[in-house]
């Protein structure tokens, strides 16, 4: 397995994870690791089973075979509260926000803050929200207390990505946050994913953009057809030859190992 | 779009900025109640031209009193209306609970005290919020078959009861005064200063801590807005109501205005409330956040049952009866369309409790004016229904214009 040369101990490590949905085989004997405040891709084409691999994860798929170890012992994920209690928090593609509520609303959706009688503390909400907003250095939004309606998509991808920050959170992943962006909103957040990485959380990232991936990114997923094609160090691949695993695969690969001199690592 | 720090209010309040916020607001669709309270004063102005005998205090507590019952029943469906489904069997739901508070008061029956009358009323609503809420929630019925279903249902069950007897007199005082009881001029001011000293102390409370915390207490204006404007409109409609030669305060004034402010910070100051509107905005999202969706919407029937319950023992005592027609004639859409016309969005999320009572207001001050101009009721309906796509239109524009200033 890749990890044995590598000198950080890896947060999540998934091993030889199989997942069928009745006759079609979703996943084969899959691994894949993300290490402490590492930007891991997660990138094949449409069908590679990226969407599976990360449901196993965030607990809404659950595996057939394999083994999930996190942070250094086997866990076994049956539903999104597993994964939650894990500290592992999944911003989908459609973000999930409410966009009738405001910011501080959406980022307690479901988690408010409440006295004895039910009643909201705001407060103390709304300070904490500030504080995780500046954290992440998300200063283009003018009022905590504006609906998400009036956000542009890269606010309100900023407003989801810090609504899973905020729970002490120590895997983030995100689902295409950037297709559906413009070129400066695109900039803002791929800037917000380098500020989760620097402060030690560990971030998969799945996306279509390989132009993004390589600007963030430390090192590479490639998944092709439900399998493993290769992991890539952004620093030691092209964009041509992750391209190519992509689409044809490549024979010159084994799974799981890195193509290149580890010492990047 | 760029300041330099989050905060919850951006910038200082300069009165010149009035202007410019105002049509900030209604450009990206942020109407608030602006509408409907101009609305209420064309109206009252335009009948307080045209038909006489309008512009009095006799009036107002005559509409106060119509008012009331349907009123109670559009707060209920206010909640249906933003969680996005709808409740079209509130009307007959009351009618039914009018029934069973009526059966249980008779003389020569259990003759049981007001209150408990009133309370098996309540109950009954609630069951069957429960029972079609269960529906809507757990299976996955469309709210408006279920409650359409229910909609002939109860009418059923009214005219079953009601058939042997004809009519049932209700001679509970308890039941009879939610209609018909009015303060002395003394009590009103009472009532009006102790409403409004609750009101106070309870928003100072929050405010302070606020403050404590260090938290921004928001822009002054509104600070003082929020202190001010409804002591003011409580003891301002005191005024007008004893300025009646015969009559104080009805109590069905308390009653509707006690219920706005209760189920005003049920929906904006609980966890419940909360979830209410993130249903109504994206019930996936809400699900995802791990609210359970599905007891949110039956609860919100169940308060519909509920607030159709109380309308309709407050309807009945204004009849000191109840008949064959119960729950019938206009009051279903009376009471939906008050809830729409007070700005409350029928695709969910959006929309205030309080406004319902406006809404409520003006269809009820339309028919008034329209039939003390000796109008007949085919003109009331025309301009009611007028009124009701005026008030739908406005809150499709403003959809509109909020998804445009969104990106």
């Amino acid at each position: 397995m890749s990890h044995a040369q590598v000198s950080d101990k890896p947060l999540l490590e998934l091993r030889d994870i199989t997942k069928t949905f009745g006759s079609v085989q979703a996943l084969t004997d899959v691994d894949f690791e993300v290490r402490p405040a590492e930007v891991m891709a997660l990138v094949g084409d449409n069908g590679a089973g990226k969407s599976t691999l990360i449901k196993c994860v965030a607990g809404i798929h659950g595996i057939d075979s394999g083994q999930i170890w996190f942070d250094g012992r086997e866990v076994s994920i049956h539903n999104p509260k597993d994964s939650a209690k894990l500290g592992i928090e999944v911003v989908y593609q459609d973000l999930a926000l409410c966009d009738n509520l405001d910011v501080v609303q959406n980022m307690y959706l479901g988690r408010e803050e409440h006295d004895w009688f039910q009643r909201l503390r705001e407060p103390p909400m709304e300070i904490k929200t500030s504080e995780t907003l500046k954290s992440l250095a998300v200063t283009t939004i003018k009022s905590i207390r504006q609906p998400v309606a009036s956000l542009s998509g890269g606010q309100r991808q900023s407003v989801a990505v810090a609504r899973a920050v905020m729970w002490n959170s120590r895997l983030v992943i995100l689902d295409e946050p950037t297709a559906a962006l413009g070129v400066a909103q695109t900039e803002q957040v791929l800037a917000l994913v380098k500020r989760l990485a620097e402060q030690g959380l560990s971030v998969v990232l799945i996306s279509h953009n390989l132009h993004d991936i390589f600007e963030v990114a430390h090192r590479i997923t490639v998944l092709r057809l439900g399998r493993n094609v290769g992991v890539y160090e952004r620093g030691e691949t092209t964009q041509q030859e992750v391209v190519h695993a992509i689409t044809a695969g490549s024979p010159t690969k084994v799974a799981g190992i890195p193509s290149t001199a580890e010492a990047e690592a | 779009m760029s300041a330099p720090a989050v905060s919850a209010d951006a910038q200082p309040f300069r009165f010149g900025d009035l202007p410019r916020r105002l049509l900030d607001n209604f450009r990206s669709g942020n109407l608030g109640g602006a509408p409907i309270l101009i609305a209420l004063a064309i109206i009252v102005v335009y009948f307080g031209f045209t038909a006489d005998n309008f512009f009095t205090a006799f009036n107002f507590n005559n509409i106060i009193t119509q008012m009331a019952g349907m009123t109670l029943l559009a707060y209920g469906v206010t909640f249906v209306l933003l969680i996005g489904e709808i409740d079209l069997s509130i009307a007959y739901v009351s009618g039914l609970a009018a029934v069973v508070a009526a059966n249980l008061q008779l003389p020569d029956g259990r003759h049981l005290n007001g209150y408990l009358c009133i309370a098996a009323a309540a109950l009954t609503g609630v069951a069957i919020g429960a029972f079609q809420g269960s529906f809507v929630a757990l299976i996955g019925v469309p709210s408006f078959v279920v409650t359409l279903a229910g909609y002939l249902m109860w009418q059923g069950v009214i005219i079953e009861s009601v058939q042997k007897r004809g009519a049932i007199i209700i001679q509970d005082e308890t039941i009879n005064n939610t209609a018909n009881y009015f303060f002395s001029d003394k009590g009103g001011w009472i009532v009006g200063i102790v409403l409004s000293a609750v009101y106070v102390i309870a928003v100072l409370i929050g405010l302070w801590g606020r403050r404590r915390a260090g938290v921004s207490l928001g822009e002054p204006w509104r600070v003082a807005a929020r202190l001010l404007v409804p002591p003011a409109g409580i003891l301002g409609v005191v005024a007008i109501c004893n300025h009646d030669p015969r009559r104080g305060m009805p109590l069905a004034l308390l009653i509707i205005i006690g219920f706005a402010f209760i189920l005003t910070f049920l929906a904006k100051r609980t966890t419940f409330g909360r979830h209410v509107y993130a249903v109504g905005g994206n019930a996936e999202a809400a699900r995802r956040a791990g609210i359970n969706v599905a007891r949110i919407r039956i609860l919100v029937f169940m308060l519909s049952g509920f607030m159709a319950a109380i309308g309709g023992v407050v309807l009945a005592a204004r009849l000191n009866s109840v008949d064959l027609n119960a729950g019938g004639g206009s009051l279903l859409i009376d009471a939906i369309a008050a809830a729409v016309i007070g700005g409350t969005s029928l695709f969910g999320g959006r929309g205030e409790v309080r406004n319902a009572l406006f809404g409520a207001l003006v269809i009820k001050t339309v028919e008034n004016g329209l039939d003390t101009q000796g109008r007949g009721a085919g003109v009331i309906f025309i301009v009611t229904g007028a009124i009701l796509l005026f008030a739908v239109t406005l809150d499709a524009v403003a959809r509109r214009l909020q998804a445009k200033a969104g990106r």
